[in-house]
């Protein structure tokens, strides 16, 4: 299979996907194998197109032309690859996850939902194999689009309200600031091309740099950078491996992807760098990450204490863009795919737990470590990654990020990655400990738990749930002894200059 | 007149007065034969004809060249002579396109909104509008665009008073237009007299060449002035603007489809017309009309109208709002006083009548289906009627300007025309004014497909032969979002064919 055909398929899977589902909108089984087919021919596809790469790289597929000069291309480099190896993989896991949940939970309007979930997909491969800034916006509004009825999924006046609040900071900064920022790039550099050390080098200078940059960090409204962040929290109401994939996988990660992509190829990290543009935010990303911890620290929703975890860390990926250093951005690079890991364990397990018991709060969860020990001890070791502590995936990515925070001589940002991971370790960990020690509180059953007595009985989730979250905390594990191969792929990103 | 023989090849050169005459026959034969199907037929025949006219015409003149026609064979300035360049050409495409699609769609729109025995003269109506917009823009004779004004103007009264059988507030709004309308074209025609006193022509192209000796003299900048406010009466400009509302809203749907799509830009291209090549666009800049009254309005336009439109209860006047608001970003092309303002204004021209007319057209299948486009009352059409559900969400995106979607394209060429100049704060003006098309468009989204139905009405989808109309406009409207061949290099032809080989002065915009 040729490059061009791969990166051709990685669309055409998720969407032919999409389509399936509206095919056998009446045959459920028909309808979710179709899906699970097609996730696990995606990621086959991605891997293939990873292998093809170390061969043959630079190999891009025009699909359109727009304009003269503005194209609808995709390309295959590492950040990409990695972005989309970790989506789709993380698809096939998620759609077992999302279909035993989907019907453990008798929602409603499968159709719709799995339809809009292949959708969210198509767009994510479009972000992760653009090869310019106009191809990845016009993905990039398609996600926003395509995860609105997946948010608004239960049509409540809750869910109407988080889907509105979602569209309109993302698709508000996004055409407010980030489409300015693309028009005015092209207006100066007439490409908008992603090439290795940026383009607008010699094409701008003096403080408008600092402005452009402002433009493209806050347009980048899925990055969820403060003080645009509400969408996130506010996207929590719908189900939850929405949640999992989309919100805390697909839709933040090509938020933070994207902004790594504007700091390599459309500024370059030496232009950045010589022009000190990017010193204002270190410092908004530092008081990010600490002030969307501390806010996670109140919040006893647990998928609400998540997300603002994820805020959190997201800024963690900003940060290493902003750094300006190699070592700065290939931890970011980096911790796009160790966080997406461990927190989308988290999600699906406290989808499993809400499977299981109905339960949303912290405060509820109590001595429910006894009766669900695989989701409690695979939440155990997402929260671990997420702290960053060896042996698991989470703390190469922190690691590079002091490093190159040290690079950059940036004393700040190393405390704050410190006082961060300390933080992490304050409210996700009582959560583990609250459910293995203390005994569970209610002297009857839940009405939900039928009659197991909930303090002696194993009452997992169905297994459809249960073992996407151990999966994926194994995951944690084998990633901590992959990370140097990681580290060898994404070098190319930061050297070999222009 | 007719020298060569009667091949279709021969009739080539006679295709700028064929473009206006034949819709101009067929609109009393419409009524004489007195049958219907008949007269439908006869309508999109001409429709189709006057198509294919268009886009010939288009085809030669993209080069930049100029044909033109003298009427009867008398020379101009003393015969009156069709000029057709890429400009008016790239209009008439539009409008000839627009009415070909829209013709199916009326003929069953039609036969639940307006009485049986009037649907004949329905289609002489639409035909002699449709002959006036055509004529309006292809001639090359000053007062004879007065002339198709008035009968596009006079059979639009009698098209929106049609909307009566619905809704009887479509007399009132068709009185109000045709007091606004007449009081415009009353300003347009004083005007032409001023210009004709001092220059003793009405050939556009020979006033072209005599103004600018007199660009000093106080008649001609009266005459100017009048001739803006009143094509500006005709194309709504934001003060201007108060017969649109509801014109469009309670005009039968298929004409508001039709005029919301053709008659505002016809207008617009007069205006321009006027502008840059009667008067020089160094005399136009020196009026400071660019500067003091096209830009401050457009902007106004863009976000008072978009405003209200938030506010509306009925799709159809939110519709009718966000038109007034787009007719704003039009007019900031023309403001910029600039080639890429020029081209942004043409492309916005072909792309905004695509999208609108086939957010009207969806509208008009619910009220089909419904009797109503009362917001509240569409709660939960998206699964009832999915198609033209799906219809006005898509084109819905084009009109916020989602890229991928022929809306984005014109933002696009807009905001790269405002950077050109170093007008950073209007790109922030444009985006800012498009996230309030996201709020309405979004409320109507909502509305469709999150909201329970209202009562337990099983509302059925509309037929066939209103959503293919539609969703041939929808598709138009992403086709042209992705490629953008044909539109942007006509709006650029186009544009170059206005603004001529003079230069513009250095900073008379800014």
């Amino acid at each position: 299979m040729s490059i061009e055909l791969s990166l051709i398929l990685t669309l055409l899977i998720p969407l032919l996907a999409a389509w399936a589902n509206m095919i056998f909108r009446n045959h459920e089984n028909l309808r979710d194998g179709a899906t699970f087919i097609a996730s696990i021919l995606l990621f086959g596809v991605v891997v293939n197109l990873l292998r093809q790469h170390a061969v043959s790289p630079d190999i891009s597929v025009e699909l359109l032309s727009v304009m003269p000069g503005l194209t609808i291309t995709l390309s295959a480099e590492p950040l990409g690859l990695l972005f989309a190896t970790i989506a789709s993989g993380l698809w096939i896991i998620t759609h077992i996850f999302g279909v035993g949940y989907m019907r453990g939970n008798n929602e409603e309007h499968h159709t719709r939902f799995f339809t809009s979930f292949s959708l969210a997909i198509f767009a994510t491969m479009g972000i992760a194999f653009s090869a310019n800034m106009f191809t990845l916006f016009i993905f990039y509004e398609l996600l926003t689009v395509s995860t609105y009825p997946l948010v608004a999924h239960k049509q409540t006046m809750d869910a109407k309200k988080g889907a509105r609040t979602y569209l309109g900071i993302l698709m508000g900064t996004s055409i407010g600031f980030l489409l300015v920022a693309i028009i005015w790039t092209w207006h100066l550099t007439g490409t908008l091309d992603f090439v290795k050390g940026g383009i607008l080098e010699g094409k701008i200078e003096g403080p408008l740099v600092a402005v452009l940059l402002a433009l493209y960090v806050f347009g980048i409204g899925k990055a969820a950078i403060m003080p645009f962040h509400r969408w996130l929290p506010a996207a929590m109401v719908a189900p939850t491996p929405v949640s999992a994939l989309l919100h805390a996988v697909a839709v933040v990660k090509a938020g933070v992807f994207t902004m790594l992509k504007v700091g390599i190829y459309i500024f370059g990290i030496d232009f950045l760098s010589t022009t000190g543009a990017s010193e204002w935010l270190i410092w908004l990303a530092s008081a990010s990450i600490l002030i969307a911890s501390l806010i996670a620290m109140t919040k006893d929703n647990l998928k609400a204490r998540l997300a603002y975890s994820t805020i959190s860390q997201l800024s963690y990926i900003t940060l290493g863009m902003a750094l300006a250093t190699s070592m700065g951005a290939l931890g970011g690079g980096m911790h796009i795919a160790m966080h997406a890991m461990g927190k989308i364990t988290l999600f699906m397990c406290a989808g499993s737990i809400y499977v299981a018991t109905q339960k949303t709060k912290v405060s509820e969860m109590t001595g429910l470590g006894r009766v669900m020990p695989f989701t409690f001890i695979a939440f155990f070791i997402g929260a671990l990654s997420i702290i960053g502590l060896p042996p698991l995936g989470g703390s190469w990515g922190k690691w590079l990020l002091i490093v190159g925070a040290a690079d950059a001589g940036q004393q700040v940002a190393i405390a704050v990655l410190m006082i961060s991971s300390l933080l992490n370790v304050a409210y996700l960990l009582p959560i583990v400990g609250k459910g293995f020690f203390l005994a569970n509180p209610e002297p009857k059953p839940a009405a939900v738990g039928s009659a197991i007595s909930p303090k002696s009985k194993i009452a997992e989730a169905p297994l459809m749930v249960v073992l996407p979250p151990v999966l994926t905390a194994i995951g944690c594990l084998l990633l901590f002894f992959y990370a140097g191969h990681i580290q060898e792929f994404l070098m190319p990103i930061v050297t070999s200059g222009k | 007149m007719f020298s060569g023989p009667l091949t279709f090849a021969g009739l080539g050169p006679h295709f700028p007065i064929l473009q206006v005459v034949i819709p101009l026959i067929a609109a009393p034969l419409a009524v004489f034969i007195g049958v219907t199907s008949i007269a439908f037929l006869l309508a999109f025949a001409a429709s189709i004809a006057s198509l294919i006219i268009s886009y010939s015409l288009l085809m030669q003149v993209i080069d930049g060249s100029i044909i033109s026609y003298h009427i009867g064979g008398w020379a101009p300035p003393w015969g009156i002579e069709y000029r057709v360049d890429a400009a008016n050409a790239f209009v008439l495409l539009i409008i000839s396109a627009i009415s070909t699609v829209v013709l199916p769609y009326a003929k069953t729109s039609i036969e639940r909104e307006i009485r049986a025995s009037a649907h004949t003269l329905f289609y002489a109506c639409y035909l002699l509008c449709f002959t006036g917009l055509l004529g309006m823009v292809i001639t090359g004779d000053a007062f004879n665009v007065f002339v198709f004004l008035e009968i596009s103007s006079l059979s639009t009264y009698v098209l929106v008073a049609l909307g009566a059988e619905r809704d009887k507030r479509a007399l009132t709004a068709a009185f109000n237009y045709l007091i606004m309308g007449t009081i415009g074209a009353t300003f347009f025609v004083i005007g032409l007299g001023l210009l004709y006193m001092m220059t003793g022509t009405l050939n556009m192209a020979d006033l072209g060449e005599r103004l600018p000796a007199l660009s000093d003299n106080r008649t001609v900048q009266t005459a100017f002035g009048f001739i803006v406010v009143g094509m500006g009466l005709k194309l709504a400009i934001y003060p201007l603007h108060l017969w649109l509302p509801n014109a469009y809203t309670y005009a039968p749907s298929a004409v508001t489809a039709f005029l919301a799509a053709t008659a505002t830009k016809a207008a617009i291209y007069v205006l321009m017309r006027f502008m840059f090549s009667v008067f020089a666009p160094d005399f136009t800049a020196a009026t400071g009309a660019l500067n003091l009254i096209i830009l401050p309005f457009a902007v106004i336009a863009m976000f008072a109208a978009s405003i209200i439109a938030v506010f509306q209860a009925d799709l159809k006047k939110t519709l009718a709002y966000s038109s007034i608001a787009q007719i704003g970003y039009m007019l900031l092309g023309i403001g910029y006083f600039s080639h890429s303002g020029i081209t942004a204004t043409m492309i916005h021209l072909f792309n905004h009548a695509v999208t609108k007319a086939a957010l009207f057209m969806a509208v008009g299948a619910i009220i089909y289906q419904t009797g109503t486009s009362f917001i509240p009352k569409l709660a939960g059409l998206g699964k009832q009627m999915p198609w033209t559900s799906a219809a006005i969400v898509a084109s819905g995106l084009s009109l916020i300007g989602i890229p991928g979607t022929a809306g984005f394209i014109s933002k696009w060429v807009l905001i790269n025309g405002a950077f050109e100049k170093g007008w950073w704060w209007m790109a922030m003006l444009i985006v800012a004014s498009s996230l309030i098309a996201v709020i309405y468009v979004w409320q109507v989204v909502e509305t469709l497909y999150l909201k329970k139905p209202v009562g337990d009405v099983v509302v059925k989808e509309a037929p066939l032969s209103l959503l293919i109309p539609t969703w041939i406009l929808v598709f138009a409207s992403i086709y042209f979002g992705l490629d953008t061949e044909l539109t942007l290099s006509s709006a650029r032809a186009a544009a170059d064919a206005l603004l001529g080989a003079a230069p513009l002065a250095a900073g008379a915009g800014s």
